[in-house]
C-alpha cells in the first residue's frame, strides 16, 4: 500500500487538553479524503500534526520520504507591513521561472494578477493564487485546510470544481478539511468525521447515514448547512460504518 | 574639517545598518518590536556581567542577549499572553541590568554610554567587530532568506514546503542577539530597537518587494547615520540619539511616498 501520509494511534496535547486522541489515518496516492468536524474538533491540529508542525504526545505520523506537499491554508494574513507581489509570493520558498508562474496563474484562472500586491487581492483571487503556488511545487498531495472560508457559495463551488480538474490532471491526492459538507462530500472517496477522535469514516454515503455523523451535524437536509447545537453525551446504538467505536464520554455543545 | 573619529563613527554606523536594515524589516513584518526591546535591554545586564568578570563586553552582551532572545522565542512558541510577558522581560532586564551595573564602580560613571551609545568613541578594533558582526548577520539572513520569508507569512506554509518555522525563528533570534551585541557601543541598549524599526518603517512606504524594503531600510539607515553625525557635530548633540532622531525625520518625510498597487 502506498500511503503518502499515515498516522497510528496519534494523540496531540495542547497543555493539559488532549485535542486529538487515538487517530488512525492514512491517505494513499490519488485518493480524495475529506475531514469534517465541528469547530474545535481538532481538524486544523490534525493537519498541523500530519505536516509535522505539531508534536505527537502519543503514536506517530509517517510521511513518505521526499513527499511534496501543496498546502492551501485556511486563511492567510499577510501583514500590511510586508510588501509582496503575487509573482514574488509564488517563488516562496522555491524560486520558479516567470513562465512557470504565469502558467500556474493561468491554470487557476487568475492570470494577469502577477504584479498585484498580495494584500490587495479579494478573497477568491487570493485562494486561487494560493492554489497556484501549491501547484508549482508539483505536489504528490494537496492539503486544503478550510480553503474556501470566506468565499460565497458560487465561489466555493467554482473553487472545488477547479480542485477536481487539477486533481484529474496531476493525479495528486487531495486531503480536504471542511465543513462545507454538501459540496465536499460528493467529490470525496472517503470522509472522516472528526471530533477529537475519528467518530466514523467511510464513503460519503455511509458517513452521511452514520448516526455519529448525524449526531454531530444534525439530519442536514439536502444542501443546507446543519448547525449543530446539541448535547453530546449520546450513546451510539447501531454499528455505523467500517469504524465502529465512538464513545462520547465528554459533553459539550457547539453553536 | 572632519576628524578621524568622525570617519570611524560613520563607518561603524554604516556597517551596523547593513545588519539592521534586513533584520529590522523582519522585526516589523513579524511584529517583534517588543522582542527587540527585551533582547536589547538584556544587553545592559551583559555589560555589567562583563565588567564583573573582566571579559569582553561584546562576548558578555552577546551571551546575555542570546539567552534572553532564546527565552523569549521559547515562550512565544507556547502561546503565552506574549504582550505582557515580553513587557515584563524587557523592563525587568533593564532594571536588573542597571542594578547590576551599580555594583561596578567602573560602570557607574560611564553608564550613559552603554544606554545611549558612544559612537564617537569607536576604535579601529570596534570597527572590525562591527563589520564582522554585521557581515555574519547579513550572511545568516541571506542564507535563510526564502525560508524565513515563507515562515513570516505562515508557519504551515513553510512547514509543508520543508522549512521548519522553528529553525527559521532560531536563525532570526541569533541574528538579533548578534546585532544587539555589536550595536551596543554605537547606539546603546535603549536605542537599538529604534534603529531596527524606524528605517524599516520608512522604507516600507516606497517598497514593492521584501528585498526592496530590506535594502531601502539599509539606505535610510545610512542616511540617518550621516545626517545624525553631521547634526551631532554641528549642534553638539549626543550622537546616538541624533542618529535615531534623523531616522525619525526621514520616516516622517517618507509618509507621503506611500505607494499603492
Amino acid at each position: 500500500m502506498s500511503d503518502l501520509i499515515s498516522a497510528q494511534g496519534l494523540s496531540v496535547r495542547h497543555g493539559d487538553t488532549e485535542v486529538l486522541h487515538d487517530i488512525d489515518f492514512a491517505i494513499s496516492t490519488g485518493e480524495i479524503v475529506t475531514v469534517v468536524g465541528p469547530n474545535g474538533s481538532g481538524k486544523s491540529t490534525l493537519v498541523r500534526a500530519l505536516i509535522g508542525l505539531e508534536p505527537a504526545a502519543r503514536g506517530k505520523v509517517h510521511r513518505k520520504p521526499k513527499l511534496r506537499i501543496g498546502y492551501v491554508p485556511q486563511k492567510l494574513h499577510v501583514d500590511a507591513s510586508l510588501p509582496l507581489s503575487v509573482r514574488r509570493f509564488l517563488s516562496l520558498p522555491r524560486r520558479v521561472s516567470d513562465a512557470q508562474a504565469q502558467a500556474a496563474l493561468e491554470r487557476t484562472g487568475v492570470s494577469g494578477l502577477g504584479a498585484r500586491q498580495i494584500a490587495r487581492l479579494s478573497g477568491g483571487q487570493f485562494q486561487r493564487v494560493l492554489l497556484a503556488r501549491a501547484l508549482l511545487s508539483e505536489p504528490d498531495i494537496l492539503i486544503l485546510d478550510e480553503a474556501t472560508q470566506g468565499l460565497d457559495q458560487p465561489g466555493t463551488a467554482a473553487f472545488y470544481k477547479l480542485i477536481e480538474e487539477v486533481r484529474a490532471e496531476t493525479g495528486a491526492s487531495v486531503l480536504m478539511v471542511s465543513h462545507d459538507l454538501h459540496v465536499v462530500m460528493s467529490a470525496s472517496d472517503r470522509v472522516i468525521c472528526l471530533n477529537g477522535h475519528v467518530c466514523c469514516q467511510g464513503t460519503p454515503k455511509v458517513v452521511a447515514e452514520a448516526p455519529e455523523y448525524r449526531a454531530l451535524f444534525g439530519m442536514g437536509t439536502q444542501g443546507a448547512f446543519a448547525l449543530y447545537q446539541h448535547d453530546h453525551d449520546h450513546v451510539h446504538g447501531t454499528e455505523p460504518s467500517d469504524h465502529a467505536t465512538c464513545s462520547h464520554e465528554h459533553s459539550h455543545s457547539h453553536v | 574639517m572632519f576628524d578621524d573619529f568622525l570617519i570611524r563613527a560613520a563607518l561603524a554606523g554604516i556597517g551596523l545598518t547593513f545588519a539592521t536594515g534586513p533584520l529590522g524589516s523582519f522585526v516589523v513584518w513579524r511584529r517583534m518590536a517588543y522582542f527587540g526591546d527585551a533582547t536589547a535591554h538584556a544587553a545592559i545586564l551583559g555589560v555589567a556581567l562583563s565588567f564583573a568578570f573582566g571579559t569582553s563586553v561584546y562576548l558578555g552582551t552577546l551571551g546575555v542577549a542570546l539567552a534572553m532572545a532564546l527565552t523569549v522565542a521559547r515562550l512565544s512558541g507556547r502561546g503565552h499572553a506574549m504582550d505582557t510577558v515580553l513587557g515584563v522581560l524587557a523592563h525587568s532586564a533593564l532594571a536588573f541590568g542597571l542594578v547590576a551595573a551599580s555594583f561596578q564602580s567602573g560602570l557607574r560613571v560611564g553608564l550613559s554610554a552603554w544606554l545611549f551609545g558612544d559612537i564617537l568613541a569607536v576604535s579601529q578594533a570596534d570597527l572590525v567587530v562591527v563589520w564582522a558582526g554585521a557581515a555574519a548577520v547579513v550572511a545568516l539572513l541571506a542564507w535563510r532568506w526564502q525560508g524565513l520569508l515563507t515562515a513570516t507569512i505562515n508557519d504551515e506554509l513553510a512547514m509543508a514546503s520543508g522549512h521548519d518555522p522553528r529553525r527559521e525563528q532560531l536563525a532570526l533570534t541569533i541574528a538579533l542577539a548578534l546585532t544587539v551585541a555589536v550595536a551596543i557601543k554605537i547606539v546603546g541598549a535603549l536605542l537599538i530597537a529604534a534603529l531596527l524599526i524606524v528605517p524599516a518603517a520608512a522604507a516600507r512606504q516606497f517598497s514593492r518587494s521584501p528585498e526592496g524594503m530590506a535594502a531601502g531600510a539599509t539606505g535610510v539607515g545610512i542616511l540617518a547615520v550621516l545626517l545624525g553625525l553631521w547634526g551631532s557635530f554641528r549642534f553638539d548633540t549626543p550622537a546616538g540619539p541624533s542618529v535615531v532622531a534623523a531616522a525619525t525625520v526621514l520616516f516622517v518625510l517618507s509618509l507621503p511616498l506611500r505607494r499603492r498597487g
